[in-house]
């Protein structure tokens, strides 16, 4: 493998890092706005805190990643992007200012009106960035962003069924992954009801995204040969892999199997994104740059491999460690919700059907 | 219609990337050096068997886990900004300062890991382990700031890269990394994160012991902060004055315009305030020969003026600059007195002064220290102008071509605006709760939950 097709697979593991852990935060923040604002959603949004609290930070840390490994080893792809995409990356921008600030405070804002508009523009924003990320890849994915600065057109390179479809495919694949997660953290916390609750969320928004990535095939098909025809093509071993691992999930947790889902949900999101590298392998833009023309040179490609290396070493223990921690509640900030209150009961029956 | 168009562009951009930067750089001092005060009350908690100092590291890990939240954030704004705003930029030269950014994110990656771990490990983790788990998160704020700013060095001494026009095809990363500004240019940003931090936090107890609050707790939030901020101080007075005379060598011009030298001498007057003219200062005070003697401890030293280039290669906004300098070292010569008397008082009583003017200078130092903060950051920034890349690319062929920054910087004004005034008010009420929680007697850091969920331990294993 060259070093440039090194760095590129780097690109992708950050980019399927922040889509999976980032996807789920945001998914998270979605669900915490569809719990609803009364006394009901208060237990959901209870479980969404003390779940998310503490490996927030850590799950956003990979965009940053993934936009230094884009800048650094394909200067270029990033000068087009940035420039042509001004629009949509400045809402994601500002999506995700709000969505952490709202985070950043919502846990100290005693006060229930403060708390409630953190809460509020915490799942508002966590809609906006997905959806304006999803559209920055379909704009790349449709052959809508010329090399050169803001070489592209600022509006309809982004504004575009594909786009759309992206963008929206992203959200439901946040909701997915995080109910998905949020079953697991029902289960540890020892709430039965939010279990329940949660595994209707998954299985409902599990179909929602299958949906949505039909569509999305369709628009492709249409708007996007080159990406379509590598994913039926050389992509379509991972495409098969991504809709046996989504319907393993949705048997598990009809099932109501204690392992697995977990695994096989993020196996389904990861597969598609790297069939989307596969099927538009060698370009880096589809048609108009390829990874060897876009990339740094051969220096600067070999610190980003060994800069890698050393995050693997450092990073990934310590991430592990967090994430160990958590599961065994050693780390945690706000209350673990309660098994199931008493006068919550008859409210959690009724959330569950 | 074009060339106006761009040049509204390009004041649009360096207007929104000053402001995002001038912010970002103020969370980027506290998550750098808070945490290390926290460390600090924490091994006095553990070593002393001190509750207090406990307690307030407790506190201070929440304060840090707000400011940090909110620091990554805007650090995540600033990394788009390199592509909305200076995509020509980060296109040419991506490749070759790329690097250290790759590097600050492993840093800041075990930064947020470790905050996460201490500050939602006070209840389960042993006391020392969890002290421990505290000590990455220092380690990695100095190794974040040095790469960050190491990045800034190399735009002021650019080298490590071929050609110098075009494309560039070849990247040295050891001479980017280690370029000529590093060794002054970082250790002066650090010791900035320390002094600004330590005199902020000092500033905050200071007010409230004005206000008749002069509990234990208090004095200690009081002590720990002002002493680290009081060593760190004159050490920054000397690094920053060597760095003034590297400057004076590798960027003569910036020099010239941090002390409004129009022509290139020797005998050259420095000059406290006033106003830059093209005839020279206007209104400040002048003591003759002393800027070539500071330059190279002889007043026959030459000073490189601003003539020496054409008027298009100068920095703007001359006055501005040179007074912002001034600033700079006149707050820090006024914090290095403030450190002489604390000093003083300790060496003599072993304490603090217990005078109602040393709490009322300390509760200014704050303030004072994050207006050296953001006057040295005008210096560096506004003094490189017209070059983004010193001698090698302007800034006006970095700017975006797309439309709408006056939009996005209008947002960005009001998004800050609004989010320095949450985080303000959020600490405040914080504070406010910790009082409250004083007088109740509370809250032990590592004592006994006050409400044991144990209904909930056997509802979780059950």
């Amino acid at each position: 493998m060259t070093s440039a097709n090194a760095v590129a697979v780097v690109l992708w593991i950050g980019a399927t890092m922040y889509a999976v852990f980032g996807g789920a935060d945001f998914g998270a923040g979605l669900w915490s706005l569809l719990a609803g604002r009364n006394d009901r959603g208060r237990r959901p949004r209870e479980l969404i805190d003390w779940a998310v609290g503490p490996v927030w930070e850590a799950n956003h840390v990979w965009l940053i990643f993934a936009v230094v490994v884009l800048w650094t080893g394909f200067p270029s792809a990033f000068e087009a992007v940035f420039s042509t995409l001004f629009i949509p990356l400045s809402l994601a921008a500002l999506g995700i200012v709000l969505r952490g600030s709202g985070f950043a405070f919502h846990h100290v804002a005693r006060r229930a009106r403060g708390r409630a508009l953190a809460e509020m523009i915490f799942g508002l924003s966590s809609v906006l960035t997905p959806f304006f990320m999803g559209t920055v890849v379909g704009a790349v994915a449709g052959g809508r962003v010329p090399v050169g600065n803001a070489a592209g057109d600022p509006v309809t390179s982004w504004l575009n069924p594909l786009s759309l479809m992206i963008g929206a495919l992203f959200v439901a694949t946040g909701a997915y992954l995080s109910a998905v997660f949020l079953v697991s953290d029902a289960r540890r916390a020892g709430a039965r009801d939010l279990e329940r609750y949660f595994v209707t969320r998954a299985l409902a928004s599990a179909v929602v995204t299958g949906a949505f990535a039909a569509a999305c095939l369709v628009v492709l098909h249409n708007d996007a040969r080159y990406v379509f025809d590598g994913l039926t093509h050389e992509g379509l071993p991972l495409v098969i892999l991504s809709l046996v691992c989504g319907s393993g999930v949705l048997l598990l947790l009809h099932r109501g199997a204690r392992r697995g889902a977990r695994l096989l949900a993020v196996g389904a999101v990861a597969a598609v994104i790297w069939g989307w590298g596969v099927a538009q392998h060698p370009y880096l833009l589809p048609q108009t740059l390829t990874i060897a023309d876009a990339a740094a040179p051969s220096s600067t490609l070999t610190g980003v491999l060994v800069v890698f290396g050393v995050a693997v070493l450092l990073v990934l223990p310590a991430l592990g460690l967090l994430f160990v921690l958590v599961q065994r509640n050693l780390v945690e900030e706000t209350a673990q919700p309660t098994p199931q209150a008493p006068s919550d009961a008859a409210n959690a029956t009724g959330l569950a059907n | 219609m074009q060339m106006s168009m761009l040049a509204s562009n390009l004041q649009a951009a360096r207007t929104q990337m000053a402001f995002t930067l001038g912010f970002h750089i103020i969370l980027a001092s506290l998550g750098v050096a808070l945490p290390a005060l926290m460390l600090i009350a924490n091994y006095r908690g553990l070593r002393r068997n001190d509750a207090d100092a406990l307690k307030l590291a407790q506190r201070w890990s929440k304060a840090v886990a707000v400011t940090f939240a909110v620091g990554a954030v805007t650090g995540t704004v600033l990394s788009f900004e390199f592509g909305l705003l200076w995509p020509a930029f980060t296109g040419r030269f991506g490749a070759v300062f790329g690097l250290l950014f790759a590097i600050e994110g492993v840093f800041f990656f075990l930064e947020a890991i470790f905050i996460a771990i201490y500050i939602f490990g006070w209840k389960h983790l042993r006391p020392w382990t969890h002290f421990w788990t505290g000590v990455p998160v220092v380690v990695s704020g100095l190794g974040g700031a040095f790469s960050v700013v190491a990045v800034n060095s190399w735009m002021n001494q650019p080298q490590g890269f071929a050609p110098a026009n075009g494309d560039v095809t070849s990247v040295k990363p050891l001479e980017v990394i280690f370029n000529p500004a590093v060794p002054y240019e970082v250790p002066h940003m650090i010791l900035a994160a320390y002094l600004v931090t330590g005199f902020l936090v000092a500033s905050i107890y200071a007010v409230g012991m004005l206000r008749g609050r002069r509990d234990r707790i208090h004095r200690l939030g009081l002590l720990i902060p002002l002493t680290v901020a009081c060593i760190a101080t004159p050490v920054q007075f000397a690094v920053g004055d060597s760095a003034a005379r590297a400057i004076a060598k590798n960027q003569p011009i910036k020099f010239a315009a941090m002390e409004c030298v129009q022509t290139t001498s020797t005998d050259v007057t420095e000059y406290l305030g006033g106003r830059c003219t093209s005839s020279g200062v206007k209104g400040g005070i002048g003591i003759p020969g002393l800027d070539s003697f500071l330059v190279g401890w002889s007043t026959s030293t030459q000073v490189i003026g601003l003539d020496s280039v054409p008027p298009d290669d100068r920095p703007p906004a001359n006055t501005m600059l040179h007074l912002a300098f001034d600033a700079m070292v006149g707050i820090c010569s006024v914090l290095i007195l403030l450190a002489l008397w604390l000093g003083i008082g300790w060496w003599r009583k072993k304490d603090f002064p217990q005078s109602r003017w040393f709490l009322r200078a300390t509760a200014v130092s704050g303030v004072a220290a994050v207006v050296a903060l953001e006057c040295g950051w005008i210096v560096t920034e506004v003094g490189r102008q017209p070059w983004i890349v010193y001698n090698v690319m302007h800034t006006s062929d970095a700017v975006t071509q797309a439309d709408g920054i006056w939009i996005t910087f209008a947002a960005v004004l009001a998004l800050y605006l609004a989010l320095g005034a949450t985080l303000i008010i959020t600490l405040r009420a914080m504070s406010r709760r910790w009082r409250e929680a004083d007088e109740e007697e509370v809250d032990v850091p590592y004592g006994p939950e006050t409400a044991p969920p144990a209904d909930l331990a056997t509802g979780a294993s059950g």
